[in-house]
């Protein structure tokens, strides 16, 4: 099997900006302890390695703060490892939050072509796929509204239906699929199955643990900057939860 | 996939959405942003003209054709301070070159000064002076330069101030302090001599001395062009490097 992400050995650190961002005026005011603080760093991911095969649906689990978000942020290519490397293969499409990238005063139809563009479509490209991702996303009589008058259901009935059109070779989902009513929710669930069928490899963040069975061929659990565990997303998810109801 | 066409298009959308937004807010979009700088315009030639009372000809179009240039140069600076933090979501989340969103809102404000050389050349009508064949190339080559100076701008000031988030009050101390110290609304032969050296160390001076130049002279000085193209470029290239230094932790510190 071909892998499509592998994650060698990699460390990702943040600094400690705390001084930084809180403006010149701060960081001269506080200047020995400032200077000090931009040298230190705090580790997010240590050494972590793993390979995610090509059409394979990976999930991860873990608690806030475990490092999740970092691991798809090095995925997308956003991040940069401090030690260690990231390879992914072919395209590479994120799942955006609710409504990022969209803008309010746009229209949906404006919107769609803004952020099918931003997620790495040609223009043209989604001008073909305009009249799908409409009718998928049911929004048919407001899609030449300005995106200000949708409500947040619609909003991200939208920002999904622009994903379910890309082509992507990766797919990353970061905690999406809790939006729009029960329709819509079991609508995106089946368009990633079809992802899946495709041979889309993808790499999802949750915490919901029934999706993650339902959905993934493996789960990666990441505690304390590491893998804890990887595997069967039954056995994984039944340690977590065993763990999560110890404590 | 050829990604030079793709980069095309994303510039494009990125650059039409902040024109868009900016017509679309209100129904007399095109007007409100000549409006200003010509309300501006007024008020300068009110107080210089009839109070301070300066020695100029033509003193509204020698206004309008440092001030048209000017609002290009402070919207898009002033609109660069928090345009990152505007687009945390994207930046965290999807990986496209971080430097077409201050070019975004460069391109918006060039698109908008474009639109507004009607305007100037309505009151070189006004005030009978005759085009000139160096407006042809002169026009072109001055946005250049002005677009260089800008546009490198931009990149520092947007991406300090993702560090430094205080960035933001001191770059408009800074164009405030900017506007006065350059020759906007008063010439440079009124400077005193031993002050003037001075002002080559501003990089909008030549710039804006070139447009007065053009719009009242209908030439352009090659020497202060070459200094303001070496100046320009020499901006763009350290705000380049910046900004790329600084692109790899804007997703780690948003």
């Amino acid at each position: 099997m071909k892998e499509a992400i592998i994650f060698e050995n990699v460390t990702k650190t943040y600094p400690y900006y705390g001084y930084v961002t809180a403006g010149f005026k701060n960081f001269i005011l506080h200047l020995p302890k400032a200077i000090k603080n931009t040298k230190k760093r705090f580790v997010a991911l240590d050494e972590v390695s793993f390979k995610v095969y090509k059409g394979e649906c990976v999930g991860v689990i873990g608690k806030n703060g475990a490092g999740k978000s970092t691991l798809l942020g090095l995925a997308a290519g956003v991040l940069k490892p401090d030690k260690g490397r990231v390879i992914t293969k072919g395209r590479v499409s994120p799942l955006l939050e609710l409504g990022a990238g969209f803008h309010p005063e746009l229209t949906g139809r404006e919107n769609i072509i803004l952020n099918g563009v931003l997620l790495g479509m040609t223009k043209r490209e989604v001008e073909k796929k305009m009249d799908q991702i409409v009718e998928f996303s049911e929004l048919e009589e407001f899609i030449d509204q300005p995106l200000r008058t949708y409500s947040s259901g619609m909003v991200a009935r939208l920002g999904f239906s622009i994903i379910a059109h890309l082509d992507p070779d990766i797919l990353l989902v970061d905690e999406i699929l809790a939006v729009g009513d029960i329709d819509f929710q079991k609508k995106c669930m089946d368009k990633i199955m079809n992802f899946r069928k495709d041979g889309v490899t993808i790499l999802l963040v949750s915490h919901n643990l029934e999706q993650v069975k339902k959905l993934c061929d493996r789960a990666i659990w990441i505690d304390q900057r590491k893998i804890k565990a990887i595997g069967d997303p039954d056995e994984v998810c039944k340690a977590y939860s065993s763990l999560l109801a110890c404590v | 996939m050829s990604s030079l066409s793709y980069y095309k298009d994303l510039i494009f959308v990125l650059t039409a959405k902040e024109i868009k937004v900016k017509y679309k807010n209100n129904f007399f979009g095109y007007i409100w942003s000549i409006l200003h700088p010509l309300s501006m315009a007024m008020v300068f030639y009110f107080a210089f003209k009839f109070v301070m009372k300066i020695p100029l000809k033509n003193f509204t179009l020698f206004l309008i054709s440092g001030l048209f240039p000017w609002q290009w140069f402070s919207n898009s600076v002033g609109a660069s301070s928090t345009i990152l933090i505007g687009n945390a979501s994207l930046i965290k989340k999807v990986n496209f070159p971080r430097h077409f969103i201050p070019l975004a809102i460069v391109l918006n404000d060039l698109f908008h000064f474009v639109m507004s050389l009607p305007v100037i050349f309505g009151f070189e009508f006004f005030y009978k002076v005759s085009p000139t064949l160096a407006w042809s190339y002169g026009i072109p080559l001055l946005i250049l330069t002005q677009f260089l100076i800008t546009f490198g701008f931009s990149l520092i000031v947007s991406s300090i101030n993702l560090f430094f988030r205080d960035m933001e009050r001191i770059v408009l101390i800074g164009l405030n302090i900017l506007f006065y110290l350059t020759p906007i609304v008063y010439d440079i032969s009124l400077v005193p001599e031993r002050f003037k050296t001075f002002f080559f160390l501003n990089p909008l001076y030549p710039v804006i001395e070139e447009w007065h130049g053009i719009f009242l002279k209908g030439f352009i000085d090659w020497r202060l062009y070459c200094i303001s193209l070496f100046q320009a470029t020499a901006i763009f290239l350290l705000g380049f490097l910046i900004f790329k230094k600084l692109s790899w932790k804007f997703a780690e510190v948003l």
